[in-house]
């Protein structure tokens, strides 16, 4: 069977234009919460980010610390997650999703036993941040044998030759970090520039997705329409800290903000 | 797992930077893949450079002022009765502790590798300090990543940075202590990588920041070294190496030349941070058994939850007050080269009293958790045990703590 994300790509590349990733942090602000915001975005998004909370995370920005140390401090564990994701497949089982985290979260569960929980319960992709390449070649094949994406990630600062070595050892798809940077930084290169580097990456191995992210807006989504996919996180965890400290649902505001993004790549 | 002689301790890890195919390696964002890359060969290349080593020693003799002294404390010895206590006043450096030698050879690399910026982090304020130090002396901006609670708990250092021009930054997310400043540094450098240089303020952190540190701080024991033979005409039959370790540098530096010596002869004892004696909260991995887990970079016995979450530590001392620790450390405990125990915050400041009542030192409430155990343990050794406490720190930075805690009389004015 396909991948439900490759699925995703093909049905956005049939829409003409690229597939919608939304990142949320599970358990954020509760593991209802998070769950029923997946439910209300996934009419509008493509692909569902979920992010596993850590404590100590060194690449990202302010916003999604903050989703992170909330829905830590309201008690999320790592099985927790299972169980949204599985809720969530039951809503919308087609719906691919990733999670995306830090590997000390995996390395304590132990990679057999989290990949086995991925699987049963319907994860279709992970990202580990701090996992480069090719530290990340073993578990990489893991993956692969549980049909199971992992994404590698790719940055400006990556050198060509690397970025060969990288894709050849990749799955279908890959995150192209648009910039230096943490998450939810403000954009400091142009979207012309990101979509040269884009392209140049894209060239390498054409038949691989690509999709960027760190530092999508509202404002910047529709100006880089032309890759394969984006994301969008900060600004979404931006909008559950907001609809919070002005006691307003959480839901219907991040269901609401998606709804705009996805009009900006009609 | 074994410990190879003739090797040094930093260049034994593996291809992947992991020493005993288990502790360190590098587990960064792809972002700073490349940086580190490229400060690895700066490193591997200038390491074995004449010119480099002669520039480094220039600065290390000239501006830092070494050697630091090693002295009998007589009166202490004569009080405990027992093994003969020395210490290695390694708080005479420039700028007050041990933490002036990494930051002078990252603003040299910085200085080779053109970067114009270099940021660093900070628990106690020693390693921003003694990095604003330097990059004052070499010309660089300096940018200071601080926890909210130890700016509060360490002012005179933090004022002394911004002396120095520094920026310092305060961080505020999780327990606001040393952890979140790494993790905040570390997100700086992610950002700004391409104009800025990281600087690691002890022996943690991906493999190429480790070593860097271990090298630079190894200037303690070959000082040592040559100052034992000066004083016993030989290294002594029965030597025992006291130190604090929170992340680990003072003490990788003070026992890395006498690796290759039997530990019979040459014992190392790590004393970590256990806490307030009332509280379950501690900084101690290696003594209370924490398992393995990825921090800042680095596979290493750390602080967690089942779910693998960092625990908040608790002590009294700002500079060992650290969840994790490092691989070297891991790598010497797993080897059992090295031994590992705790002080705790009550121990510490016992044995800071009874060594300012005896003697004209100083030992910073780091050090005094080392001076804790030697003191306990010299009891029971012979009269011609040599015991070595490094005393890293100076307490001028802990006066207020000092203050509240015992009494105006144990702080001095300057």
């Amino acid at each position: 069977m396909l991948n439900p994300i490759s699925a995703a790509f093909i049905k956005a590349k049939q829409e003409n234009r690229p597939a919608l990733l939304t990142y949320t942090v599970a358990g954020d602000s509760s593991k209802k919460q998070s769950l029923d915001i997946l439910k209300s975005i996934s009419k509008d998004a493509d692909i569902l980010e979920v992010g596993v909370p850590h404590n100590t995370p060194v690449a990202d920005g302010s916003q999604i610390q903050t989703s992170a140390y909330r829905a830590i401090k309201n008690g999320i564990k790592v099985n927790d997650i299972f169980k949204i994701v599985k809720e969530f497949k039951k809503f919308d089982k087609n719906k691919p999703v990733i999670l995306m985290g830090y590997y000390n979260m995996i390395f304590q569960y132990s990679e057999n036993k989290f990949l086995n929980k991925c699987k049963l319960s319907g994860v279709n992709g992970l990202i580990v941040v701090d996992l480069p390449w090719p530290e990340n070649k073993d578990f990489a094949k893991k993956c692969k044998k549980k049909s199971i994406y992992f994404i590698q990630l790719l940055s400006p600062t990556t050198t060509k030759q690397r970025l060969k070595k990288i894709i050849k050892d990749s799955h279908p798809m890959n995150y192209f970090i648009s910039m230096l940077s943490t998450t939810g930084g403000k954009l400091k290169v142009s979207p012309n520039d990101i979509l040269k580097n884009y392209t140049k990456i894209k060239k390498i191995d054409p038949k691989k997705e690509i999709v960027i992210g760190f530092g999508i807006t509202e404002k910047t989504i529709g100006k880089l329409k032309s890759a394969d996919g984006l994301v969008v996180g900060s600004a979404i965890c931006k909008e559950i800290s907001k609809s919070l400290r002005h006691r307003q649902n959480p839901v219907t505001n991040v269901s609401k903000l998606v709804k705009k993004l996805k009009s900006k790549i009609l | 797992m074994k410990l190879k002689k003739g090797i040094p301790v930093i260049d034994q890890g593996n291809k992947l930077g992991f020493w005993g195919d288990k502790f360190g390696g590098n587990f960064v964002p792809e972002t700073l893949k490349k940086p580190i890359e490229d400060l690895e060969a700066l490193f591997n290349k200038l390491k074995k450079d004449k010119k480099f080593i002669q520039e480094r020693d220039k600065y290390f003799k000239n501006w830092i002022g070494v050697p630091t002294r090693f002295i009998k404390l007589e009166n202490l010895t004569k009080h405990v009765g027992g093994a003969q206590i020395w210490s290695k006043v390694v708080s005479d450096a420039n700028g007050g502790a041990h933490k002036i030698y990494n930051a002078t050879v990252h603003c040299l690399l910085a200085k080779r590798s053109g970067k114009k910026v270099i940021c660093g982090d900070t628990g106690a304020g020693y390693a921003g300090k003694m990095l604003s130090m330097a990059a004052k002396k070499f010309g660089l901006k300096c940018k200071i990543f601080m926890g909210a609670k130890d700016i509060a708990r360490q002012q005179p250092n933090v004022k002394a940075m911004k002396k120095n021009g520094a920026e310092v930054v305060p961080v505020y997310s999780g327990s606001q202590t040393l952890v979140d400043a790494v993790s905040e540094c570390m997100r700086f450098w992610v950002a700004n990588c391409d104009t800025s240089a990281m600087c690691v303020g002890s022996t943690v952190g991906p493999a190429v920041f480790v070593r860097i540190c271990g090298w630079s701080t190894s200037q303690i024991s070959r000082e040592l070294k040559v100052q034992l033979i000066d004083e016993f005409g030989s290294i002594p039959k029965k030597l025992k190496l006291y130190n604090c370790v929170g992340g680990g540098s003072s003490s990788f530096g003070f026992w890395n030349e006498f690796m290759d010596y039997d530990k019979k002869q040459c014992e190392f004892i790590g004393v970590e941070a256990g806490g307030p004696a009332k509280s379950k909260k501690h900084a101690a991995p290696l003594t209370y058994g924490s398992k393995i887990g990825i921090l800042h970079g680095a596979a290493q016995y750390v602080n967690q939850n089942s779910d693998g979450q960092i625990e908040e530590t608790e002590s009294i001392s700002a500079g060992l007050d650290y969840p994790g620790i490092s691989p070297l450390h891991c790598f010497l405990k797993d080897t059992k080269r090295a031994r590992y125990t705790a002080a705790s915050d009550e121990q510490a400041l016992e044995a800071y009293k009874l060594v300012t009542r005896f003697e004209n030192l100083r030992p910073s409430l780091e050090p005094s958790h080392a001076f804790a155990v030697a003191i306990s343990d010299s009891k029971k050794l012979s009269k011609d045990t040599i015991v070595v406490v490094n005393s890293c720190g100076d307490a001028y930075k802990d006066r207020e703590i000092l203050k509240k805690r015992l009494g105006k009389k144990y702080v001095k004015s300057n």
